[in-house]
Formats: structure tokens, C-alpha cells, sequence
């Protein structure tokens, strides 16, 4: 077995893996180092993994290859309920025959508490999250807050060492999902040990992770702090999710190369492969080729589709450079924009943002 | 083939007529030549064409083999035969299935045929069957009477009342006085053997033929109580017989002492 | 009796002549479905009525005062339920086994289970008797060791009871496995549940209604049997006698008391049918 340990994880309080699943054409292969008390967040596109890691983690799919430590101790050929893991289902699994109260019971009675004991230490923990008024409900009665937190309630009641969400959030319509978010995020930050979510919600991940770990294709492909990445996207589905374009090129000096395009300028003096990233707001877009302009950076475009973002419109643009720029409602009637028009964007070098790959 | 249904003469029960209708086809279908099924009118002497014969069940083995010893004495003859509960031949007969010939294993179902007006001429008793002990191989209760099959700890098996064999064995223990609780009264005289051959009851009371036919796998035990149940096989030729030539030749051989010796072989009684 | 079909048509007729959109409001039975659906409901229902309208109401009275059919049709509905009790407690288990665990072979396994359904029941009490009878593979143990000889007992009847409709149960119970959700299973292991654990306050609770639907189907089964049940237990009034075994040797002497009879096991089950299915399916 590969005993190879993360750069970031020889400690031997909290979780340290490998997880490694060989499934035919698809391999996972995902390193995890997490601190008590850290919420990490493995945030990827659907197929990338994510949940299967999750399972892996909770003993729900074997492990390939790799290892699995919890607190300094061996997990990887345990079984599911000898795991001191906590885990909330995307659609929380609720048992539907069983009121609130006895959902959360279920694990202290498993874990040898008396009937007695464990629904008291049930109550307690609905009670905390503030579900006291409705202990005696059936899931169905439950609205989907209500139950997500029952699914909290019942995970954290067992006392485990790592809690495991997978898409906490995913069930909820936008506005439960708000005030649940910010609920989440207190409970998480008063967990005392590892947590970690699952989500393909840039946003969620945000809130609610002192750190992601972006997963595409089974493998790790950038890590760090939410403000990190959302600066520093190092692939374009990481750029598209915060928002960015994103360009990888040849620098040399202030101007990179782009891989099969034109050329960039921008302020930051670099050499040798990098990302380059500008945010929509950052394109200009004109009717005809900009004269005088400061901008070094001007490309000849076509849009290819419009769609209002916010109280913004966000245009689709192909041709020299294919990129995303955002204008207001005014600025695109002026521009007379439509899908098939022609355009010239411009962005000033002082907006880019360029960094080693 | 249709034209045999529409034959029949006397208006029939729709259910009994689409019953027979069956019989009738599947009849014809194993005659294989429709031609053969034409009355033999000539009044030459010879059977020729063929004959058919509804028998009881335990006929089976002796009439198989009389019935290829006739077409081998009569050539250009084929005997076709319907096995089955005497019974249900019996209701066939009388709603309307084409038969020549009718062997049943008792005068009771012979009489459903006869009291219909179906047969021509009386019927003759042909064999007698008796009752007889089957015990298991080796007899290892160490059975030789009727009496015996009353011993404590003995697993004995009767057919029910309610079918002949059980019924000849209820007379057979009444004329003997003797009260015997078996531990079941079996639907029929196959299922009581069959428990015996399983060794799963000690004894059965069942037909001689049936210990014969069963060989090895039982012992049989006679008992002079069983001559109080013998049980007549009466056989007639039909009135609708489309071959009343060639069926009264069969009858002939069954009666005859060939026919006899083939019949006494499987374990039936003179009559 | 008015067809639904019947319906559209005079709608139509009275609110709005020809409009195509009125008909397509009404929900008419298409009569490729209804011919052969009434086509099937009186096939099944036809012999019933027939059997009913035999049926020797004079002489009823005196069937069902006589003591033998009591007899027989307590027994009968003691076994039954007994063997649907055997099915559920050796049955269920192997239904989860069989929707749960993927183990080499289960293809088969299942194929076996389903066995007894096409094997006639006959073939089945012969087959019960070369395993446990007495001089069976399994019997003569049992009879050597314990004392116990099956065949030609009420114990005797249950089992072949139980033999026969097992495989109903088994196959509902299966069936509504397969349909409910796995991951409950697993979101009770993560809260510290063993397999056995998640299986019994879980599972069973989830398909409670399947298995609800398989033991009527069973019970149903086992009481009408009868192949088995004479083949392998034997048939003696008040020990092994069954109310299927007491028609079919009535049947042989007495129609009309056959016809009694049945009448008297149909009535039975039609009450006990209908009862457990207001209480248990319509929950499900």
C-alpha cells in the first residue's frame, strides 16, 4: 500500500487518506488531509467523484487502494458502523416510519444507549437546533429545513470524529436555502472535528468550507482557501464557476502568449507558462475598432448568446479571444446587441491577472 | 374429422358435446388415416381397420400387450386404446365419445354405461382383481394376515372410502371384524402404493395387479378375508362401435385363454 | 350495466355536438382494454357464480352443521396460517438475501426458489417425502435422532402448506425490496447499525406492506392446497384431513357435498381476503 503522506497532513489528530477506487473506466484517486476543527469542502462538476470519495470515507464503498486514518486510527477496513462518521444524505434518508425524535435516536440506541437515554440525548440535540416544537413529527411533515437540520441532529448525535455532507443544500428551493446556509455554517463552525461536504455549489462551498478541494475527473486538480481559488482559478471549470475568464499562455515579460490565440498584455512581469484571468466587468465592448483607446488588449468578436445576469447582462463572445463580458442593460442597447453582431472587447492590462501555472 | 361430431346422433349437453368433440379429434389424429375409421361392413369374417378401446387404468400393461398381439394376428388392424379412471371413460362413453370397445374395473362403472342404453349385448366379466397387503421388501413387520395390520406401532395406509379400493378393503375388515385406523385414507389406490414404495407407511391395503405392477419395491401378502372384496372386470362391446367386427375379435382374445394367460400374468384373477 | 364508454358519447352529444376537445376531456376505457379486461373478470368470475348457483341450498344446512367440515376447516385454517407463519419467518430473510447480497449463483438461487411455483404440487409432496419422510435424506435423521416423523401429521401438513406458498411471499417480498431504497440500509450503518440491526428496525418497517401483500398471498395459497398436502401428509380426518383434501374425496362420491364444501372454504377466504386487505394493503 502507498504510504505517501499529503505535504499538509502528518498530523495524527484528524483525517489523513488516500482514496483511491478503481472502477473500469473510472478511477478516483484523491489525497485528504483535514484538521479537527477544519471544514473542507470537495467541490467538482456531477460525475467528477465527489460522492464517491464521500462513501469511501464513510465505509459505503471499499477502497481500492490508499488509507484511511481517523485520529491516528486505521478506518479503511472497517466497517460502516464501527466508524466513528456522522454523515447527512443529500436527501437526508430520514427514516419515514420513525418520528424526528427517534431518527435522531437511532444512533445513540445502536451505540448501546437505553431507549430512555437516547431519546433524551435526541430532544437535546433537536433542542439545539432549534427543532424542539416538532421532535414528534414524521419526516413528511417535515419541511425541507426542518429536515435537513433533523439530518444534522441525527449525524452529530452519534459524537463522531468526521461528519460527512454530501449536497447539504441541494434539496432546498433559493430561499430555504439562504437562511439554512448561514444556519449550517454556525453549526459547522462549532463542530469540533473534521468535517468534510460535498457540493457542486461554488457558493456553498464558500460559506461553509475553511478550505475546497476541487475534484474534476477523479483527481485534485486545485486547493486552497475559497479566496485563494476564486482569484487564482487554475482550470476553466474553476474559472467558470467564480466568474472568471481564464487563459493559459506563454509569458514573457508583461505581454503571454496564449496557447492557439492572440496575445495578452497585462501589468504583472512573468515568464514561462501561466494563467492569465480577467473578470467579465472588466471587457469593454464597442460598436467599431476602438481608436485612442488605452486599452492594449482589443479583440475582434462575435456574440454567440446573451443572458441577463443580475441586474447585468453577460454576453457570450467567440471569435479572436472567446470570452465573457458583462455590460449593463443600457450599455447593450446602445451597442444594439444581438446574437450573430459584431463587436470589438477590449480589456485594460491593470484588470488581468496573471500567475505561474 | 368433423364429420364424426356431426354424426353422433342423440342431442347432447353443450359442455358433454364439446368434450367429446375433443376425444373425437384427438382420436382421429393419433388414427392417422381417416379411411380406417369406416365400418368394416363387408361382413367377410376378417377384422380389418381400426378398433378402438377405452380401459381402466390398471389394464394398461396387459391390454398393451394384447392389443400388439391382435394386430399382429390380424394384420391391416390397429388397436387404439384411452386409459383413464373408469369413471371418467365411463362419462365419456355415454356423452358421445366414438369407442368401440369398453373394459371398466368394476360393474358399478360399467352399469353408468349400460343403463344409458350404450352397450350392445351384456357385459362379460372378464378378470377379477383382489385385494392384497403391500408391505416392504423383505416383509420386515413380519405381516401374514389382516389381523396383523391392527398391531400397535404398524404406519398402515387405506384409500379413502370414497374410491373402490377403499371400499373393498372397508368390507374386507368388516367381514373380519376387525377395526383398523390407518394413519391416512389415500385418494387413490396409486397414492396408497406409492407411500408403501416410499416407505413411508409399513403397509397398504391395495389391488393384487398393483403389487405386481410394482415389482420389487413392495412385498405383497395375500389374505383369505380379500376373496369378501373381489372386484369383477366386466368389458362390452359398444352400440356405436363403427367397428363391431374387429371389437368383438378383441374381446374374443381378451376372453380367450392367450388373452387369459397375458391378463393372469399381471396379477389378475380367472373370472 | 353502463360502459364508461358510453359517457364521452352522450356528453358530447348534449354539451357541444362534435367537439373533439369535450371528448378528450371525459376519460373513456379504450375498447381494445375493456373487451378483453371484461373478457377477464368474467372468465374468473363465471365458474364462481356457477358454483354458487349448484350449489344444493337445501341441503347446505345440514353440510355445514355436520361436524367433519368443521373439523376439516379448522384445520385447514390453522395450517394455513401456520405455514404462512413458517414462510414469513424462514422466507423473508431469504428474500432479503436474495434482493440485498449478490453472491455468485443468485441468478440460480432465485430460479430455485420459484421452483415449487411450476413444479405440480403432486411432484412437490413426492419430493417432500424423499427429503423428509420418513425414509427420507433429511426424514431418516430426523426420525433416528429426534423421534420425529413428519409425514401423515398436521406438522406434515404445514410444511407442505409452507413448501407450496413460500415462494409467493418469497417473490412479493423480494420484489418490494428491490423497489425500496438500499440507502436507508446505509444511512443506518452510518449511524452504527449492523447489517441485522438496519434489516429489522429499518427494512422491515419500509416493506411491511410488501411482506404484508406476500403473506396473504401465501396464506391464500396454502389454504386452497392440496396436491402436496395428500401427498405428504396423507389425508385422516382431524389430523391431516384439509377442507381442499375433504372436497376432492367428496367430489368422488357426492358432488353436491363437494360443491357444499367449496362454497363453505370460497366464503371463508373471501371474508378473510377482504378483511386483511382493508387492514394492511390499503396502508401500503
Amino acid at each position: 500500500m502507498n504510504r505517501t503522506r499529503t505535504a499538509t497532513g502528518p498530523s495524527v489528530d484528524g483525517l489523513d487518506a488516500r482514496l483511491v477506487v478503481d472502477r473500469g473506466t473510472f478511477r478516483l484517486d484523491v489525497a485528504l488531509a483535514v484538521a479537527p476543527g477544519e471544514v473542507v469542502a470537495l467541490l467538482g462538476p456531477n460525475g467528477a467523484g465527489k460522492t464517491t470519495a464521500l462513501r469511501v470515507l464513510a465505509g459505503l464503498t471499499p477502497l481500492t487502494d490508499g488509507h484511511l486514518r481517523l485520529d491516528g486510527t486505521e478506518l479503511d477496513r472497517m466497517p460502516p458502523e464501527s466508524r466513528p462518521v456522522g454523515v447527512v444524505f443529500q436527501d437526508y434518508l430520514l427514516f419515514p416510519h420513525l418520528t424526528a425524535l427517534d431518527n435522531v435516536a437511532f444512533g445513540p440506541r445502536c451505540q448501546g444507549a437505553t431507549k430512555a437515554e437516547a431519546r433524551a440525548q435526541a430532544a437535546e440535540w433537536l433542542d439545539r437546533l432549534g427543532l424542539a416544537a416538532h421532535t414528534g413529527a414524521k419526516p413528511r411533515r417535515l419541511s425541507g429545513g426542518q429536515a435537513q437540520r433533523v439530518a444534522l441532529a441525527r449525524a452529530l448525535a452519534t459524537r463522531p470524529r468526521l461528519l460527512l455532507l454530501d449536497e447539504p443544500l441541494a434539496a432546498l428551493d433559493a430561499r430555504t436555502r439562504l437562511e439554512v446556509r448561514a444556519r449550517l455554517r454556525r453549526h459547522l463552525a462549532d463542530f469540533e472535528a473534521v468535517a468534510v461536504l460535498v457540493t457542486h455549489d461554488p457558493l456553498d462551498a464558500m460559506v461553509l468550507a475553511d478550505r475546497l478541494v476541487v475534484v474534476e475527473h477523479g483527481r485534485v486538480v486545485q486547493e486552497g482557501t475559497p479566496a485563494d481559488i476564486a482569484r487564482h482559478p487554475r482550470t476553466d471549470y474553476i474559472a467558470r464557476l467564480v466568474g472568471l475568464n481564464l487563459y493559459r499562455g506563454e509569458a514573457d515579460g508583461h505581454g503571454v502568449r496564449l496557447a492557439d490565440g492572440p496575445s495578452l498584455t497585462t501589468t504583472e512581469v512573468l515568464s514561462g507558462p501561466v494563467f492569465v484571468a480577467f473578470p467579465p466587468s472588466a471587457v469593454t465592448l464597442h460598436r467599431e475598432r476602438p481608436t485612442g483607446s488605452s486599452a492594449r488588449n482589443v479583440w475582434r468578436c462575435e456574440v454567440a448568446g446573451m443572458e441577463t445576469h443580475g441586474d447585468q447582462i453577460r454576453a457570450d463572445l467567440t471569435g479572436e479571444l472567446p470570452l465573457v463580458a458583462d455590460l449593463t442593460t443600457v450599455a447593450a442597447a446602445e451597442l444594439g446587441l444581438h446574437p450573430g453582431a459584431e463587436v470589438w472587447a477590449t480589456v485594460k492590462a491593470a484588470q488581468t491577472h496573471a500567475y505561474p501555472v | 374429422m368433423t364429420r364424426t361430431v356431426r354424426r353422433t346422433r342423440r342431442p347432447l349437453p353443450w359442455a358433454a358435446g364439446g368434450a367429446a368433440a375433443l376425444l373425437a379429434l384427438s382420436a382421429c389424429s393419433s388414427s392417422g388415416s381417416d379411411s380406417s375409421a369406416k365400418p368394416d361392413s363387408s361382413g367377410s369374417g376378417e377384422p380389418s381397420g381400426e378398433v378402438t378401446v377405452f380401459a381402466a387404468a390398471s389394464l394398461k400393461e396387459s391390454f398393451t400387450t394384447l392389443g400388439e398381439q391382435f394386430e399382429k394376428e390380424h394384420p391391416g388392424t390397429k388397436v387404439t386404446f384411452s386409459f383413464g379412471g373408469s369413471d371418467s371413460l365411463a362419462a365419456s362413453i355415454t356423452g358421445g365419445a366414438p369407442a368401440d370397445v369398453f373394459a371398466a374395473a368394476s360393474p358399478k362403472t360399467m352399469k353408468i354405461v349400460t343403463d344409458a342404453q350404450d352397450a350392445s349385448g351384456a357385459p362379460a366379466t372378464f378378470v377379477r382383481n383382489e385385494l392384497e397387503i403391500a408391505t416392504l421388501p423383505g416383509n420386515p413387520g413380519k405381516i401374514s394376515s389382516l389381523k396383523d395390520l391392527t398391531k400397535a406401532g404398524l404406519k398402515v395406509v387405506l384409500c379413502d372410502e370414497e374410491v373402490p379400493c377403499g371400499a373393498a378393503a372397508q368390507k374386507a375388515l368388516d367381514a373380519s371384524r376387525l377395526k383398523l385406523t390407518p394413519v391416512s385414507y389415500e385418494q387413490d389406490v396409486k397414492a396408497a402404493l406409492t407411500k408403501v414404495e416410499l416407505k413411508e407407511a409399513d403397509a397398504a391395503v391395495v389391488y393384487r395387479t398393483d403389487v405386481h405392477a410394482a415389482g420389487d419395491k413392495v412385498a405383497g401378502v395375500e389374505f383369505p378375508e380379500s376373496a369378501d372384496a373381489v372386484n369383477d372386470y366386466p368389458i362390452a362391446l359398444l352400440k356405436d362401435a363403427k367397428n363391431a367386427e374387429a371389437a368383438k375379435a378383441f374381446i374374443a382374445l381378451v376372453r380367450s385363454a392367450e388373452g387369459q394367460k397375458v391378463l393372469s400374468g399381471a396379477g389378475f384373477l380367472k373370472p | 350495466m353502463t360502459l364508461p364508454t358510453d359517457k364521452p358519447r352522450t356528453a358530447a352529444g348534449t354539451l357541444r355536438p362534435g367537439s373533439p376537445r369535450r371528448r378528450r376531456v371525459r376519460t373513456g376505457v379504450p375498447l381494445p382494454l375493456l373487451i378483453p379486461a371484461l373478457l377477464g373478470l368474467a372468465f374468473l368470475i363465471v365458474p364462481l357464480a356457477a358454483l354458487l348457483v349448484r350449489t344444493p341450498w337445501q341441503s347446505l344446512p345440514a353440510q355445514l352443521t355436520s361436524p367433519e367440515v368443521w373439523q376439516a376447516l379448522k384445520l385447514s385454517l390453522i395450517c394455513a396460517t401456520l405455514a404462512t407463519g413458517v414462510s414469513l419467518v424462514i422466507g423473508v430473510p431469504l428474500a432479503w438475501l436474495l434482493a440485498r447480497v449478490d453472491f455468485p449463483g443468485r441468478g440460480l438461487v432465485r430460479a430455485l426458489v420459484t421452483l415449487p411455483l411450476v413444479l405440480p404440487p403432486v411432484v412437490g409432496g413426492v419430493a417432500l417425502l424423499m427429503a423428509l419422510g420418513r425414509n427420507g435424506i433429511v426424514g431418516q435423521w430426523l426420525d433416528s435422532w429426534f423421534g420425529i416423523t413428519l409425514p401423515f401429521t398436521t406438522a406434515g401438513v404445514v410444511i407442505a402448506e409452507a413448501f407450496v406458498a413460500m415462494p409467493f411471499l418469497v417473490i412479493s417480498v423480494e420484489g418490494t425490496l428491490r423497489a425500496a431504497d438500499p440507502r436507508y440500509e446505509e444511512a443506518a450503518a452510518t449511524l452504527g447499525a449492523s447489517r441485522f440491526t438496519a434489516f429489522r428496525r429499518v427494512t422491515l418497517p419500509l416493506i411491511a406492506p410488501g411482506i404484508a401483500a406476500g403473506a396473504v398471498l401465501a396464506w391464500a395459497r396454502a389454504l386452497g392446497e392440496f396436491g402436496a398436502t395428500i401427498t405428504f401428509a396423507g389425508n385422516f380426518p382431524g389430523r391431516t384431513q384439509t377442507m381442499p383434501l375433504a372436497v376432492y374425496l367428496a367430489l368422488q362420491s357426492d358432488p353436491e357435498a363437494a360443491t357444499a364444501l367449496s362454497l363453505v372454504l370460497l366464503a371463508v377466504s373471501i371474508v378473510v381476503l377482504a378483511g386483511l386487505r382493508d387492514r394492511w394493503m390499503s396502508a401500503g
